[in-house]
């Protein structure tokens, strides 16, 4: 038998188990389907950064039809639901202390006046500011183009005009479920390699497996192999479930998707790899990939905006498979790009999978001591 | 040793180690072993737990660096030439070690591909080692789900399905019953006369009786190495056995006495060890239970291999027995 061949059998020998003994771990098989549904569904219904509905109250001196007309226009915007009325400025202000309202309007006496071109703000717009999400959405009604008057023909006055391209309802879900397909795969798939190992040793196995023939990066794209699979299966669950529930729109080629996934889950498996080889139990195995999901979660670019964060933890963050992985789905997913048009980040994912895997095998020796 | 230069040219060795080590930070567990494993023979290591069987098996795989000394296996330069020794030996751990979920049959195959057998040769091994060892049957059976002498029998099974030409067993035996145990050397004593090598280590008597040659290990040390007849009938101390009602006593009595060595209690008799320059040892005994007015059955016996191997490891003892072949 060739060395090749010898190769692979022996990767396929190692596959086959895992697969064999996955296929009869029922919770872990459950948990396969079940994490990535669940982990969607409440990503997808939970973390919504639109703020809607903002309990506000008016305090409204003028008291015409038209501060009439400005105060359901503002309600209009569905940022702000008018929740109470003021008869001052002071029990206002007493309402948004008390945190009874987190927004308070206050129409002026001349409020009529200031509309005839007088240059001063129609109306003032009290905050509360100890919320930041809060103050960045209400902000954006200080620039609202109003239409006051009933019949009013005049252009309305629009002091900036904002255009956001790609999610023009600013839909927190279309921005949000693309780039869960990579937090949630990092979250499993990093865990059932980090173990692969380590529960070998713990249950004994290892001592055999290392007085057989199979060499080290055999061991090693054995175990990843079959998860590359799952990650997949994982893949097509919140794809499937965020075109369904969220209305998320595939713009790209969705082959192209599937390569970029299976290049993060391979580079992904092969991180939990490393792990295995460092930690010497179960337990820590689970820490330590715990450990890699934060990081990954918060400097990917999933929460916040990669440009914004200070240089070191971009240079973290270029680290992380995660943050490659995002730019490409968000790229392919909502922009409708392609692979070639991304390639830096598949290289970066590619060169990930090459560098961890080596690493994995070359630490992993086939000797107790 | 002169034994060993002699050996290695006349015999036909599978497994020649000198003055191998082992250290484990300031405790030495392999303390400067030599010696020579003649192939088609059962080689037996005897020693209480932490003696250093399982650190010298795991060295003579590869599985540890020795921290100085020399081993070759089949021909191999160890640890420099492990990987290519792995086809050609069989390993079976003191624990066990395949998956304990998956079949027989899982666990088979696996070994079988892990091993690169041809697809033919793998399936006709299978079923030759599912016969052989009483597997047939519990093929579909998961391995967690099987007795002790079960999982034995399945360990032995893919240790040799690939017919390696050396088995090292690691306290193969000691979660298994009595009648498993019989069973598990009988299958020892056909693979040996098919030509394999086998390495056992064991702490029950007669199993290192059963082998053809013995290494008894004490505290890392070989303290006496031989063919087990030979290590019984060369043993420099005198047996009496002495029966007893009162045995307590009788051992209490027999303790003070400067020539007794060592005592050993089997059930109701009792195993006395004394020394060669005594000219009547059971004159000796006899006389000294008299003195304490103990009533006692004195005779002098021959030596068996739990004698030999508390002879072997007395501390502060004469120097250790090394008898010839």
């Amino acid at each position: 038998m060739s060395p090749v061949v010898a190769f692979f059998e022996r990767v396929r020998a190692i596959a086959i188990k895992e697969v064999t003994q996955l296929r009869r771990d029922r919770l872990t098989g459950g948990m396969i389907v079940g994490i990535p549904l669940i982990q969607i569904l409440i990503f997808g219904y939970g973390i919504n950064l639109d703020v809607r509905h903002i309990r506000a109250g008016v305090a409204d001196y003028a008291n015409t039809s038209a501060s009439r007309a400005l105060v359901s226009q503002v309600e209009a915007t569905q940022v702000v639901t008018f929740v109470r009325r003021a008869p001052d400025v002071l029990a206002l202000r007493r309402m948004l202390a008390a945190g009874e309202i987190s927004a308070g309007l206050y129409i002026p006496p001349d409020f009529e006046r200031r509309q005839l071109g007088s240059g001063r703000p129609l109306a003032q717009l009290l905050i509360d500011g100890a919320e930041p999400g809060i103050e960045g959405a209400l902000r954006g009604l200080g620039t609202l183009p109003l239409r006051i008057r009933a019949g009013d023909r005049s252009e309305p006055r629009r002091t900036l005009a904002v255009l956001t391209e790609y999610n023009p309802e600013h839909r927190t879900a279309v921005q949000i479920v693309p780039a869960l397909i990579g937090v949630i795969l990092n979250m499993t798939m990093v865990v059932f390699t980090a173990i692969a190992l380590v529960r070998e040793r713990e249950r004994g196995n290892l001592e055999l497996l290392i007085t057989t023939p199979v060499r080290s990066m055999e061991l090693m794209i054995g175990k990843l192999a079959p998860y590359v699979v799952v990650g997949l299966i994982q893949t097509t669950i919140i794809v499937f479930t965020g075109v369904l529930l969220f209305d998320v729109p595939i713009n790209g080629a969705v082959w192209q998707l599937y390569v970029a996934a299976s290049l993060f889950i391979a580079a992904t498996l092969a991180m939990g790899l490393v792990i295995s080889t460092v930690a010497q139990t179960q337990f820590q195995a689970m820490q330590l990939g715990f450990f890699t999901m934060l990081p990954s979660i918060l400097l990917s670019g999933f929460m916040f905006p990669f440009d914004g964060m200070p240089r070191p933890a971009q240079w973290v963050a270029q680290a992380l498979p995660l943050t490659h992985f995002n730019s490409l789905v968000r790229g392919i997913v909502l922009r409708g790009a392609g692979l070639q048009e991304l390639g830096p980040a598949v290289l970066k994912l590619s060169a990930f999978l090459v560098v961890a895997v080596t690493i994995a095998a070359s630490r992993f020796r086939k000797r107790l001591g | 040793m002169a034994e060993h230069g002699e050996g290695a040219r006349g015999r036909d060795l599978a497994v020649e180690a000198r003055d191998l080590t082992r250290r484990f930070g300031p405790v030495v567990a392999v303390d400067h072993v030599s010696l020579d494993i003649e192939r088609a023979h059962i080689y037996g290591f005897l020693g209480p737990n932490g003696s250093g069987k399982s650190t010298t098996i795991r060295m003579f795989c590869g599985l540890l660096r020795p921290s100085s000394g020399t081993v070759r296996v089949l021909g191999y330069d160890i640890p420099r030439e492990s990987e290519r020794l792995r086809t050609r030996i069989g390993y079976m751990t003191q624990k066990f070690s395949l998956w304990d979920d998956l079949t027989v049959l899982e666990n088979l195959r696996f070994i079988a591909r892990i091993y690169t057998l041809e697809k033919s040769l793998a399936a006709r091994r299978i079923a030759e080692v599912l016969e052989e060892f009483s597997l047939r049957e519990l093929s579909g059976r998961l391995a967690a789900a099987m007795s002790g002498g079960q999982r034995q029998r399945l360990a032995l099974a893919a240790a040799t399905l690939h017919e390696p030409e050396m088995l090292m067993l690691d306290e193969p035996t000691s979660a298994v019953d009595p009648q498993s145990r019989r069973d598990f050397w009988e299958s020892l004593f056909s693979l040996v006369s098919r030509g394999t090598t086998i390495l056992v280590s064991t702490h029950y008597m007669d199993e290192a009786e059963r082998c053809h040659r013995l290494a008894i290990l004490d505290q890392g040390r070989l303290v006496a190495e031989g063919a087990p007849e030979r290590l019984m009938s060369e043993l420099p101390l005198q047996v009496i056995e002495v029966h007893a009602s009162d045995i307590d006593k009788v051992r209490l009595q027999l303790h003070r006495l400067p020539e007794v060595r060592s005592l050993a209690q089997l059930g109701m008799r009792l195993h006395v060890l004394v020394d060669r320059k005594v000219s009547d040892a059971g004159a000796l005994v006899k006389q000294a239970l008299m003195q304490a007015g103990l009533s006692a059955e004195v005779q002098a016996t021959r030596a068996n291999l739990e004698d030999v191997f508390v002879a072997a490891t007395l501390p502060a003892s004469e120097p250790a027995q090394r008898g010839a072949a």
